[in-house]
This record gives C-alpha cells, sequence and structure tokens, in this order.
C-alpha cells in the first residue's frame, strides 16, 4: 500500500537527477503519488489538497544536484510538512491551578472512551503521582458503568457512580463535588458516547460541561476513522470547545490519517495515543513520529524510548562487555530475549524499525510461543551447559528435549543459531553490522 | 435486494413467518399511537440515512470539473482511491461514448454501477434452516457487535417467531457479558454465559449445545472485539470456529463482520485479515445515522466479494434492517 511511497517518488523522478531541478511535470507526477498515499492513510480530501498544494510550492524549483535522490528529497519535504501540519513539538495536558483538574472524555460510539479513561487515570497516576478518580456518565450503554468501575479498580482509580437512573449532568456534578471532599487531584468525567448530529445528546454534553467546568476537555478519535473524522471533530469543537484529541487503537495497522485531519480542521493537538488492549499501553503522542507513521517510514524514537524503558544502563554496560570478550552466553541471551518481550510484542518493535515495513513483516511472522519454547529449552539445561552449549550432545540432548517439552531437533537448532550467533557478534565487536533480516529467517 | 426482515432469511421449508411479523413492538408500557410514532421517526431516519436524493448539483454541467466533483463525493464517502477511480473512468467513459446524456441519466447509471459492485456474487440471503443455525459475529472493538446481536436477537424472536439462544463468548472486555445479558432479556432469549477471562471457545461450544439440546432455531455466538493485527487474536477466533464445528457440523454457518461506517481505509485490511482466519459470509455496516457513508464497505464488497447484509442506523431496535444495495448507492453520492 504505502510503505511504497518512497519508493514510487523516486521511480517517478528517477530521470531528474540527470537535469538537476524538479520540473513542474515532476512535481505533478509526484503529487499525485503522493496524493493517493495520502488519501490510503485516511488523511481528509480537501486536507490532502491544501497540503499537496504547500508541498508543491516547496518542492518546486528545490535544487536537487548533488542529492543523491529526488525522491527522498521529496519525500523529505512531505515528512516536514506533514510533521508541522500536525502541530510540531508534542504537547503537554494542563493542569488546574487547584485541585481537582477535571478532565472531560468525549467521542463517537466505540471510540473507545471508557478505556481511554482509564487509562489516563494509570497514566496520570504514573507520571504525576496523581491522585485520580472517575465519574461515570455513560448511563446509556448496557453496562457501562460496570465496565468503567471494573477498569477504574484495576488502575487504582476510584470510580464515583451513581448507577445509570440518574441524569449524567447531575452525576457529573455530584463527582465534582465528592472528588473535592476526598481531595482529589484529577476528576475524569467519562460520558457516553454520542453522535456529532445527535442535538440532544451533544447538548447534554455541553450540560456536562457547564456543570463541571473542565480544565481539559479530550475528545477521543479512533485511529481507524476515515474522511468523516473531521465532520466528527467539528461538531465537537463548535460544541464543546475540546483541547486535544486523544487517539485510540494505534496498535493497528491504521495510518492514522484522521489524526492529521482532525489537527489540520481544528487545530487541536493530538495529546495522547492508545497503543494497545492492556492498560498500560498509553503514551504522549509524538507529531514528527505519526507523519513517518503516515509515510510508513518507521517510528525509531519510539523504539528507542521503549527499549530505554525497559533495558537498565548497568546491566546493558556488563552485556557490552561481555559481547568485547566474546563471553555471551545462554543465560544472556535468555535475559535479552525476556527484556525484548518485555517491550510489547516482537511485529509491532519491528514495524518501528526503517525499512523494516509491511512486506518483510508479512513474510516474517514472529510467532511468540516459538520464543516461549526457546526459553523453555533453555531452562532445561543446566548452568554449565547455557556457559557452554558446545557440551550438548546424545544424552544432555534428549534430557533437555524432554525436560522442556520439545523435540531433539529444536534443541540441535537452538545450539546451531546460537554459534551462529556468537560468530555474528564477533563481526558486530569488529564493528559489522549483521544482516538482521538473516538473522531473523534463521531463526525460522 | 431485502429490504423486510422476511426478504433476508431464508426460513426452514414450509414455515411461514408469524402473521404480526413486522408488527407491534412486544415491550412492556408503549401504546400503540407511540408505536407508530417511533416507526415514522425510525423510517424517516433510515431514509436520511439511506435514501437520500443524488446530489443535485453533480451533474449540473459535465465537464473536467464534474469527473473531480463526483471523486471527491467518493473519496469523501469512504469507498477509497482505487475503486473510485474505477467508478469514475467507467462512468466517464461511457459519457464520451455518448450512451449516457444529461444529468439523470448520468446519476441513474452511477448508481447502478454503485449499486453494482454493492452486489456481489456470494449470497445476500441467510439460511436458516440447518437447526439450529449459528450466527457467529466478530469484528473489531467498538464496531457494534454486542448490540448488533442483541437486535438480531431480537428481530428474529420477535419478527420471525425463532427460538434463539445467544453465546456471550467476549470473556475479555469488562461488562461484556451483562451487557449481552441486557438484550437477551429484551429479546426474550436465553443466554450462556463463562466467567470473565474463561476460554470463549467452551462458552460457544456450551451454546451451540444447548441449541441442539432444546431444539433451538438460532444460536448466535458474540466474540470479543479484536483488531486485526493480533494474530494470536486472530487465532483464537479459527479455534472458536473449530470448536463449534465440533459441536455441529458445518457451524457455524453464517459468520458476520461489524464494520462502523465511520471506518477509512482499514476497514479493506480489517476485512481481508478476519476472512482470512474465519471465513466471512457477510458485513454488518454499524452506525450508519451519522454523517459517516460507510463506503468502505463498497469497496470490501469490490475487493473481496463480501456482500453487506446488515445496517445499523441508529439506536432503537427497530434501527437494525436489511441492506438494499440501490439505497446505499444512492445515498453514497448525497450531499
Amino acid at each position: 500500500m504505502f510503505d511504497a511511497l518512497s519508493e514510487k517518488l523516486q521511480a517517478t523522478l528517477s530521470d531528474v537527477r540527470a537535469r538537476g531541478t524538479l520540473t513542474e511535470a515532476d512535481i505533478n507526477a509526484a503529487m499525485r503519488e503522493i496524493r493517493l498515499a495520502l488519501l490510503e492513510a485516511d488523511v481528509n480530501f480537501r486536507v490532502v489538497k491544501r497540503f499537496t498544494s504547500t508541498v508543491k510550492e516547496r518542492a518546486l524549483g528545490e535544487e536537487v544536484i548533488g542529492q543523491l535522490n529526488p525522491g527522498q528529497q521529496v519525500v523529505k519535504i512531505v515528512a516536514e510538512e506533514l510533521t508541522t501540519l500536525m502541530g510540531g513539538e508534542s504537547e503537554r495536558a494542563e493542569f488546574a491551578s487547584r485541585p481537582p483538574t477535571v478532565i472531560l472524555m468525549a467521542g463517537l460510539q466505540g471510540s473507545g472512551k471508557t478505556t481511554a479513561t482509564a487509562k489516563l487515570a494509570r497514566f496520570l497516576k504514573a507520571e504525576h503521582g496523581s491522585s485520580v478518580a472517575l465519574a461515570a456518565c455513560d448511563v446509556y450503554r448496557p453496562a457501562a458503568v460496570d465496565q468503567l468501575v471494573k477498569v477504574g479498580g484495576q488502575v487504582g482509580a476510584e470510580v464515583y457512580e451513581q448507577g445509570t437512573d440518574r441524569d449524567p449532568v447531575d452525576i457529573a456534578r455530584w463527582a465534582l463535588d465528592r472528588a473535592k471532599m476526598d481531595g482529589k487531584d484529577v476528576l475524569i468525567v467519562d460520558t457516553s458516547g454520542r453522535l456529532h448530529v445527535d442535538e440532544a445528546l451533544m447538548a447534554e454534553l455541553v450540560k456536562i460541561r457547564d456543570a463541571t467546568k473542565p480544565t481539559t476537555t479530550l475528545l477521543v478519535v479512533d485511529a481507524m476513522t476515515g474522511q468523516d473524522a473531521v465532520n466528527v471533530a467539528e461538531q465537537f469543537a463548535q460544541a464543546v470547545a475540546f483541547d486535544g484529541v486523544v487517539m485510540s487503537k494505534l496498535d493497528g495497522d491504521a495510518r492514522g490519517g484522521a489524526a492529521l485531519s482532525v489537527k489540520a480542521v481544528t487545530g487541536k493537538p493530538i495529546l495522547f495515543a492508545s497503543t494497545g488492549e492492556k492498560l498500560d499501553q498509553f503514551e504522549r503522542f509524538h507529531p514528527d513520529r505519526m507523519s513517518q507513521r503516515i509515510l510508513g517510514m518507521g517510528d525509531v524514537m519510539s523504539f528507542i524510548e521503549r527499549a530505554e524503558s525497559q533495558i537498565d544502563a548497568d546491566e546493558a554496560q556488563a552485556l557490552e562487555r561481555k559481547l568485547r570478550r566474546n563471553e555471551f552466553t545462554l543465560d544472556d541471551f535468555l535475559g535479552q530475549m525476556k527484556t525484548m518481550r518485555r517491550m510489547g510484542p516482537l511485529t509491532s518493535l519491528l514495524g518501528m524499525i526503517p525499512g523494516f515495513q509491511d512486506q518483510q513483516l508479512k513474510n516474517l511472522k514472529v510467532d511468540e510461543s516459538d520464543l516461549d519454547r526457546l526459553e523453555a529449552i533453555i531452562l532445561s539445561m543446566t548452568p554449565e551447559e547455557r556457559r557452554r552449549p558446545e557440551l550438548i550432545k546424545g544424552s544432555r540432548r534428549l534430557r533437555i528435549a524432554r525436560g522442556s517439552g520439545t523435540t531433539v531437533q529444536a534443541v540441535n537448532q537452538l545450539v546451531k543459531q546460537f554459534s551462529q550467533m556468537q560468530k555474528m557478534m564477533k563481526q558486530m565487536t569488529k564493528g559489522k553490522m549483521p544482516d538482521m533480516a538473516a538473522l531473523m529467517r534463521g531463526g525460522r | 435486494m431485502p429490504r423486510e426482515w422476511t426478504d433476508l432469511f431464508v426460513l426452514p421449508d414450509g414455515e411461514a413467518p408469524p402473521a404480526n411479523a413486522g408488527g407491534e413492538e412486544q415491550e412492556g408500557g408503549r401504546g400503540r399511537g407511540r408505536f407508530f410514532r417511533r416507526l415514522r421517526e425510525n423510517l424517516s431516519k433510515t431514509r436520511q440515512a439511506l435514501g437520500a436524493e443524488i446530489q443535485a448539483t453533480l451533474f449540473e454541467t459535465v465537464d473536467e470539473a464534474t469527473w473531480e466533483r463526483l471523486e471527491e463525493a467518493l473519496i469523501m464517502a469512504d469507498v477509497g482511491a482505487s475503486t473510485t477511480a474505477k467508478v469514475v473512468a467507467q462512468l466517464e467513459q461511457e459519457a464520451r461514448d455518448g450512451g449516457l446524456e444529461g444529468g439523470e441519466a448520468l446519476s441513474a447509471r452511477l448508481t447502478e454501477l454503485l449499486a453494482g459492485i454493492a452486489r456481489t456474487e456470494s449470497p445476500v440471503r441467510i439460511d436458516l434452516s440447518p437447526k439450529p443455525t449459528v450466527i457467529m459475529a466478530v469484528g473489531v472493538n467498538g464496531t457494534g457487535k454486542t448490540t448488533t446481536i442483541g437486535k438480531l436477537a431480537w428481530h428474529l424472536r420477535r419478527e420471525l417467531g425463532r427460538t434463539v439462544i445467544l453465546g456471550a463468548a467476549d470473556t475479555f472486555r469488562a461488562a461484556a457479558v451483562e451487557q449481552l445479558q441486557g438484550w437477551a432479556q429484551r429479546a426474550g432469549c436465553e443466554i450462556v454465559t463463562g466467567r470473565e477471562g474463561a476460554d470463549p471457545g467452551s462458552v460457544a461450544f456450551e451454546a451451540v449445545r444447548r441449541g441442539r439440546e432444546q431444539g433451538a432455531d438460532v444460536v448466535i455466538i458474540d466474540t470479543a472485539g479484536r483488531l486485526h493485527t493480533q494474530d494470536h487474536l486472530m487465532d483464537e477466533l479459527t479455534k472458536i470456529r473449530r470448536v463449534i464445528g465440533k459441536q455441529l457440523d458445518a457451524a457455524p454457518h453464517e459468520t458476520l463482520l461489524t464494520v462502523d461506517a465511520t471506518t477509512g481505509q482499514n476497514g479493506l485490511r480489517q476485512a481481508k485479515l478476519f476472512s482470512r482466519a474465519v471465513p466471512v459470509d457477510g458485513v454488518v455496516l454499524t452506525k450508519l445515522d451519522g454523517t459517516a457513508k460507510g463506503g468502505i464497505a463498497l469497496a470490501i464488497a469490490g475487493e473481496l466479494g463480501i456482500p453487506v447484509k446488515l445496517i445499523g442506523v441508529g439506536e432503537a431496535l427497530e434501527d437494525l434492517r436489511p441492506f438494499d444495495a440501490d439505497d446505499f448507492a444512492r445515498a453514497l453520492i448525497a450531499p
């Protein structure tokens, strides 16, 4: 689909290098590819139109002499402009000068408000040490209150609920009073999903806002939303003038063009991104990373950050020493594997690496249960065997296979792979980069 | 194309729907007047969402700009760039060849082309002759699976007089079971549940077993919402299907994928990956009552051959309706 944008542009602009500058015809051809790519990513039609004309202006007459690759040059312009359009730097949610800070959550049905509410509560507790309470104002969807009580409990936030028989505006007002009395730092008000064209429910939302005077109002938008995202955002902006957006379901393969469109049309920044089913999969939104995602350029920063949060600096240094001295054992391998798996599913990690996009990932399906098996095999070895895998022969091999519930072949394969890996590490310490893809394929 | 419930479902031989089919809502506390008012409201809502007139300005003049306007209308409806390009190119070709004159002929032909894509070769009707007929609902989180199942059960029960058993195999989302229980109560049907976190396959298995034991007409299995990119969860879906098949040969007979009408081009990936895990027989296009046109369903029908069978146009029970390709095509290019 879209990862190919850079390649397509390179093909389209292949003869440009000889001439030295980009002509109008070159640019037009490039714009057609960009336009298609953005539309496939669900960027709003009108935003695309405006956007391509901006990019065209910048690209026109751009010097490409000395540039290795005019296609890359255009991609660079596109990425920069996308980032600008999405708000440049990542922004932060505001806190009230006098607690409680009230955060009002709004959005369409099924956009993920209740989940986002709980995730935001967890995030604020973890990042700012806030004490958070949740107000259960979704009295319409069956069992929505139950859901909030459950997820609220999971993240350690008190849930203020009065069942489903009371008016949500009254519940909101009551919850705010309670939050004040209980001395909470933050009150997040979960509201029911409503259509932007439902006048009665939109009026109710305005009443909830007026009753709670939120510090911040957040609109939850599904990352998979199409062209309609703009209509929705405009209507919500008109009714409650929301301050920022939470993008939900970003863990799928949606390009999230909706994010870009919402920002472009309403000017409201995207503050948070919800990236998984687990309640801790919620992060601050980074516009530059998102523009790279839309362009299929990978997300190196997120990868590095996730790695940083999981890898202990001392451990890493110790490991580096071992690598240099070629003392890397199966125990270290096991430790590495565990660290890596703490960072999330392998496929999602690989997806963040540029050049490791869709096509490759399609062929390279990492089966997490393979990793379980590897762990089991290593755990069935004696410490001595883990240090010196060359010991593993005959009866040892059989014992390990039995102990791990695998086969002798599987044990063999692991030992072989490990020795390959050691060789590769030797190369790496000599300054050569190993072929990552070959390494992964070797694992299959 | 079915417009009525009795058109959508193929009933077992010799069985006629009950006399009150399509009839009065049987929930307590509602007078006759109120019922008709609701019905009227709902019909107008359906018209708004579906039967609206074609964009009048679309073919006012026919020149280069016409095709651009048409392209814009289709893309804004989420039909997607490639399907849009195909449709516009064909209409432009036909207009150039001189077969089509004037705005009326053009818009009629356009509707025909779009409806033609929506009409796939796969059967649109749902066969209820197996006893019990097992229907499984799958889809991404928040697309409206549980609500669709609840309403479907209600219609099958109240309008077609079928006995229905619900299987609450969404054991993952907090309170999903409670939500379905609410629907079971309204529809007046039995429900099989498991603990939260229980194996969804076992719940599905038990529901089908109970359906056989009690001689129920239809068993509907709700599954947890899942993103199509989560391989382990897609494998789980394959497993649920297999488990159902172990209890009853050839079941599930009908697998429905719910797609939110606001979904953009990612919907195509959803349909592709879901049908790789479990063969999908039809799409339920939900939330058509907003401003979204649900054009992605056209792309799904065109590229994957999966027909839309049901649409959701609102919160009320009557707002789940059989799909009509012509209405849908007209609505796509309505202002």
